[in-house]
């Protein structure tokens, strides 16, 4: 699986990354976290708001940082479509 | 707690309210209690200071946290995505107000600011409309609107929300006008996103009220360090500052304050919490009203780290033009609020 935490590096973007790993970690999916700080790279998702969440160059959720029972949720249900 | 908001969101809200009002109410006859155990004499210059901190600043932290619940909530009716469907194809003028309104709702944080420019410029939002957008979200915003009217009252929180709204629409007015679509970074307008992808998830009134606790908890954590430095730099401005001095500097009789007071904002960056308590201080050493605003609008309307983060988008020239015309517009506001007041 291939994870990206789109956002410049603001502190909701950090928070982001770090519950994403803990979401991983619970688990335990083989996957790589990436972070795209690169704003062309970025817009070209078509979010709006940082920071963003990109499971398989799907956007799972922009603008808002959720909880990592909801990432949890979000990689589980990402796994069984 | 946690738990509480999420099985029961709404009779904890309930509950939560009425634990508020109560509050509020004892606040007064709890402040005063509170001052009538020192030996300081009412009505003394110590006495009011003392007053300042243990009534004024309870107070506007409630009635901060009760409004950022509110517009918590009001703001999950709001996105990016729909404001730019509602402006996409407005004329100029009708788009400046509804981007200038729209400011003030929908979710906004500096750190998006590029996002959401590219969003609208590839959407076909004219850029004056999107500079309208991008002045009005962040210099009005629910914290400096709470903390004007719990400190000066509502016609005061009127003023600045309406002069803040009139910037906005003709700044974005004027640089629409001014047709600088060719000073935008050309990569901004080759960029084609598949924005079709996203579907819009419709969250219920629980989720709504989950937000609303959210947004609490987010912005008491971000304001703090900003309040309690702002009100020490206010405190040291109320104790050692002497009385009318600030008139001789920031005073109406003195023409060249409005412009220097936008000078020195500009570079400054605070968010609303901590420049009030500044404002609250200047304005009691004698500072007009005109000069104040006109300083308080320029460190949050305009701020060194946005323009920066704006420098991404823009070339140089449209950086000028965007700063120059908000300035001018600022130093404005700031002249007529001190002929006529």
């Amino acid at each position: 699986m291939n994870i990206k935490i789109l956002g410049s590096g603001c502190s909701n973007c950090r928070i982001l990354e770090r519950r994403t790993m803990k979401a991983v970690e619970a688990l335990k999916i083989d996957a790589r976290i990436e972070k795209v700080t690169d704003f062309q790279k970025i817009a070209s998702y078509g979010i709006m708001r940082t920071p963003g969440l990109v499971i398989d160059e799907k956007v799972a959720i922009s603008g808002s940082v959720p909880t990592v029972d909801k990432i949890q949720e979000l990689l589980i249900a990402h796994r069984s479509a | 707690m946690k738990k509480l908001i999420e099985q029961h969101p709404i009779s904890t809200t309930v509950i939560l309210l009425i634990l508020w009002i109560a509050l509020y109410i004892a606040l007064q006859p709890l402040a005063d209690a509170v001052i009538s155990l020192t030996w300081l004499v009412p009505g003394e210059h110590l006495t009011e200071a003392l007053r300042f901190f243990v009534f004024e600043v309870p107070k506007v932290l409630l009635l901060l946290t009760l409004v950022v619940f509110a517009v918590g909530i009001v703001r999950t009716y709001f996105s990016p995505e729909r404001t730019r469907t509602l402006l996409g194809g407005k004329s100029l003028f009708v788009g400046n107000v509804l981007a200038s309104v729209l400011g003030i709702v929908t979710p906004f944080c500096s750190c998006s600011a590029i996002p959401l420019f590219i969003g609208f410029v590839e959407a076909g939002v004219p850029l004056g409309v999107t500079f309208s957008f991008l002045i009005a979200a962040p210099m009005i915003n629910e914290i400096a609107v709470v903390l004007l009217f719990g400190l000066f009252g509502w016609q005061t929180a009127l003023l600045y929300v309406s002069t803040g709204l009139l910037i906005a629409i003709t700044a974005g007015y004027v640089i629409g006008r001014l047709k600088v679509e060719c000073f935008v970074e050309d990569w901004v307008y080759q960029i084609h996103s598949n924005t079709a992808e996203m579907e819009e998830i419709i969250p219920s009134f629980r989720d709504r009220i989950q937000s609303g606790f959210e947004a609490v908890k987010e912005i008491v954590a971000k304001v703090w360090p900003f309040l309690l430095v702002g009100i020490g730099v206010g405190a040291g401005i109320h104790g050692y500052v002497p009385e009318n001095f600030m008139a001789s500097l920031m005073g109406k009789s003195v023409w060249w304050s409005v412009p220097v007071a936008v000078l020195i904002g500009v570079p400054l960056y605070s968010n609303a919490a901590g420049i009030i308590p500044i404002v609250h201080a200047l304005l009691e050493k004698g500072a007009s009203l005109g000069t104040t605003l006109a300083f308080m609008m320029a460190v949050i309307g305009l701020s060194l780290p946005e323009t920066i983060i704006l420098r991404k988008v823009l070339k140089m020239p449209l950086i000028f033009i965007f700063v120059g015309v908000v300035a001018t517009g600022i130093i404005m506001v700031g002249y007529v609020f001190n002929v006529v007041y």
